[in-house]
């Protein structure tokens, strides 16, 4: 079926522009972020499709007390692993060692927050994931959350593992950024289950 | 064609020793040999899926048969479905997608090539896990378990109550598991196709083979998420005791429906999109013209993926939704008919007027246009609420969906195996063979599947095990399982041409179909890395543009 005279040879028409393209992880996080944001969706969906609909107590306005403290110290981690971004980005490598430090202290204590509340919850009022529809759900959807700041606490730990081994330099502040982005998400899905959880549910 | 300039030889020995050998396809980041492991693993299930239908066939062969319990009926239909689903027709266009997606674009790998190798041993695990459910599936006490609720898993069955030792957990565990694989497909997919393209290669110049892979992948991410959310709330219910879907407590066995249909409906768009790209693919070569109505195309197939986000509650129009809820859901489900057609008009406008080639490729693709538009006819007629009403889990709606995934996806599958066959190998597919194959799977499947629709609208349920005689419904299961064997028969006649063609059949060259893209001017097989220079290109048909340079097509776009 070959009508070809001249053996095959690859093409190669001159290039008439630059040629940019996005980058791969940048694109790729953000792909992953679509997809986590779908799960997310479906729990956040089961939470407010359930609420109210518990055949039995604790109800969430009997035991929940809103994490302003530690929705604050999250919500701030954004803006310090910005920073630390920035300073890699300039090329001051102490300066991004200080704020990723700090995003980590946070971040910690964000979960700490997270375990003293279920500690509460679980001994001082008898809330399991099976006690009733709002246990399950409560459980389910500020925990996959929770997994998600441990995921993201572990990896920025590796880098400031990385970076106190001097290895992180300005040629990965595009890599690092990257990370930024999951923990950009990670808390904006906390503004997200604050809402549905603490303000609408209670 | 004299033989590869380009290509380097390959540099490793003839004879490798099988472990070596063995190591290297399992340790492999390279997004050929994971396609093809991909494919491999897909139709070693497609063999066991086959023959689970033909055991529920030979079961409903004849009213009051007796040839499984009703028990191991149930099993097998929910097998069946979950094997054909995720490990077979999932895995097999992942394989094909992983295989050509980078050389169509010019690119030497995918993106994430560890990535990649990740998520094809995740669906590899997935599907493991599943079968481990016969064995392992009452706790390896009682031998011989698996799950048995269908491929659903509607709520009550699956839970503890229904099902209880381990069988519905493995089913559980495995969808999770190859989920995640498919996720991590999906993101490297997207990340490939947006960051991976050779210089020159506009989205506007892709082959439309990678604009509907991009397309599948956005879908794919969409889709599988909320499964995969799905599964880790019934692993909630039935491993830590919550209530999800426990309606004793105040949960919602109808939540669960809609969880899973939002997966489900777009499921079937994830595994078309990619054989609409096939056959955009095989009908321009050989119809000797170019795709007609490109933008159209990618518009259409977009349209598609976003439509189908919002149709899936037609699956439920029969568990009594109020009257806005399925006026929406039947016009969406309708709307979805339009890009559709579109797509099927843009198919026969590039034959129109082609001097068409009738190969085997393209006569699996001739009749995937058949039977996909009547597929999508009956599909239509089911959108209208009372209708479905009327046929809902009937075996009218059996044959319908057969119609799309053996009528259209797997003809379009056997279509694109003929076409890039001699790429992967090096060598062509028998003709001899591929024509019998075609026109015993053709009749085979018309067998069954046509005549499927009328005991469906005669009143038989899907899912029974068995029937009482003088319904009206005897003879017609009698045919419907003989197709089911002539289909085996031609299944067969392909896995033979497969092996058969593999050490006998003609040698390929590059391009044997005189084609357009640019998968097909590296060597058959491709080195490992692809493209010795990343090419440039210039126009949607580079290798036209090579072939003819006195009238290239960037003259014209």
């Amino acid at each position: 079926m070959s009508t070809l005279a001249s053996p095959m040879v690859e093409p190669t028409i001159e290039p008439t522009e630059a040629w940019t393209l996005p980058s791969r992880g940048t694109v790729g996080m953000a792909a992953l972020i679509v997809a986590e944001s779908a799960i997310f969706t479906i729990f956040v969906v089961a939470y407010l499709y359930y609420i109210g609909k518990s055949v039995s107590g604790p109800t969430p306005r009997e035991v929940l007390e809103v994490p302003i403290f530690f929705t604050i110290c999250l919500l701030s981690s954004s803006l310090t692993i910005h920073f630390a971004g920035k300073s890699l980005e300039h090329n001051k490598r102490s300066a991004f060692l200080g704020w990723w430090l700090f995003t980590i202290v946070l971040g910690g204590l964000f979960m700490f927050g997270t375990a003293r509340e279920w500690y509460r919850l679980i001994y001082e009022h008898g809330l399991t994931i099976s006690t009733n529809l709002f246990g399950t759900t409560y459980y389910s959807l500020v925990g996959l959350h929770a997994f998600h700041v441990t995921v993201g606490l572990i990896l920025l730990t590796l880098v400031l593992v990385f970076g106190l081994a001097g290895r992180v330099r300005h040629r990965h502040s595009a890599r690092v950024d990257v990370l930024s982005l999951y923990w950009h998400f990670v808390d904006a899905v906390w503004v997200v289950v604050f809402t549905v959880v603490y303000v609408i549910g209670r | 064609m004299s033989s590869d300039v380009m290509a380097i030889p390959s540099l490793r020995p003839a004879r490798q020793p099988w472990v070596e050998a063995a190591h290297e396809w399992i340790t492999t980041v390279d997004h050929k040999r994971i396609g093809l492991l991909y494919i491999f693993y897909g139709l070693l299930f497609l063999v066991i899926a086959g023959v689970e239908a033909l055991v529920i066939r030979i079961q409903l062969m004849f009213p009051h048969n007796d040839f499984v319990s009703p028990q191991v009926f149930n099993r097998l239909f929910t097998m069946h479905g979950t094997t054909m689903i995720f490990f077979v027709a999932m895995p097999v266009l992942f394989g094909f997608v992983n295989y050509l997606v980078p050389l169509m674009i010019g690119a030497r790998d995918m993106a994430f090539p560890r990535l990649n190798a990740f998520s094809f041993w995740l669906t590899a695990l997935g599907g493991a896990l599943l079968y481990f459910s016969f064995i392992g599936g009452s706790g390896l006490y009682g031998a011989g378990n698996a799950p048995d609720f269908g491929w659903w898993a509607y709520a009550p069955l699956a839970l503890k109550a229904f099902s209880p030792g381990h069988s519905s957990d493995y089913w559980t565990i495995s969808l999770l598991v190859s989920g995640f694989g498919s996720i991590g497909t999906a993101v490297n997919v997207i990340a490939t196709v947006l960051c991976m393209r050779c210089p020159g290669m506009h989205l506007g110049r892709m082959p439309l083979l990678a604009w509907l892979a991009l397309t599948m992948a956005v879908l794919l991410i969409l889709a599988v998420a909320p499964l995969s959310a799905a599964q880790l709330m019934l692993m909630v219910d039935r491993y830590l005791g919550g209530h999800f879907f426990d309606t004793q407590a105040g949960g919602s066995a109808t939540l669960w429906m809609h969880f899973f249909w939002i997966f489900g409906h777009p499921e079937v768009y994830v595994l078309v999109i990619p054989c609409f790209a096939f056959v955009s693919e095989i009908v321009p070569v050989f119809s000797r013209k170019p795709i007609f109505g490109y933008p159209v195309m990618v518009a259409a197939t977009v349209c598609i993926a976003f439509v189908s986000m919002s149709v899936w509650a037609h699956h439920m129009f029969t568990i009594g939704m109020n009257s806005y809820a399925n006026g929406f859901f039947a016009i969406t489900t309708m709307a979805v008919g339009v890009p559709t057609g579109i797509k099927i008009f843009n198919w026969l406008g590039t034959m129109w007027g082609g001097r068409i080639v009738l190969k085997t490729p393209m006569l699996f693709c001739i009749a995937f246009l058949f039977q996909f538009l009547i597929a999508g006819l009956t599909g239509i007629m089911m959108s209208s609420a009372p209708f479905d009403w009327q046929l809902s889990l009937s075996y009218f709606v059996v044959a319908h969906f057969h119609y799309v995934i053996v009528g259209g996806i797997l003809f379009a599958i056997f279509g694109a195996f003929h076409y890039w066959y001699p790429k992967v190998t090096g060598r062509l597919m028998s003709e001899t063979l591929g024509k019998w194959h075609f026109w015993l799977f053709v009749i085979g499947f018309h067998v069954t599947f046509d005549l499927m629709h009328i005991p469906g609208m005669l009143g038989m349920p899907r899912r029974i095990y068995t029937y009482d005689p003088g319904r009206g419904w005897d003879t017609l299961n009698l045919l419907v399982s003989l197709g089911a064997f002539i289909q085996a028969v031609a299944v067969l006649i392909f896995v033979w041409n497969l092996v058969f063609s593999y050490w006998k059949g003609k040698r390929a060259g590059n391009d044997p179909w005189d084609a357009w893209t640019l998968e097909w001017s590296v060597s058959s097989p491709p080195p490992a890395y692809n493209f010795a220079t990343i090419p440039t290109v210039a126009s949607r048909r580079p290798l036209w543009d090579l072939k003819h340079p006195e009238d290239p097509d960037c003259r014209y776009e």
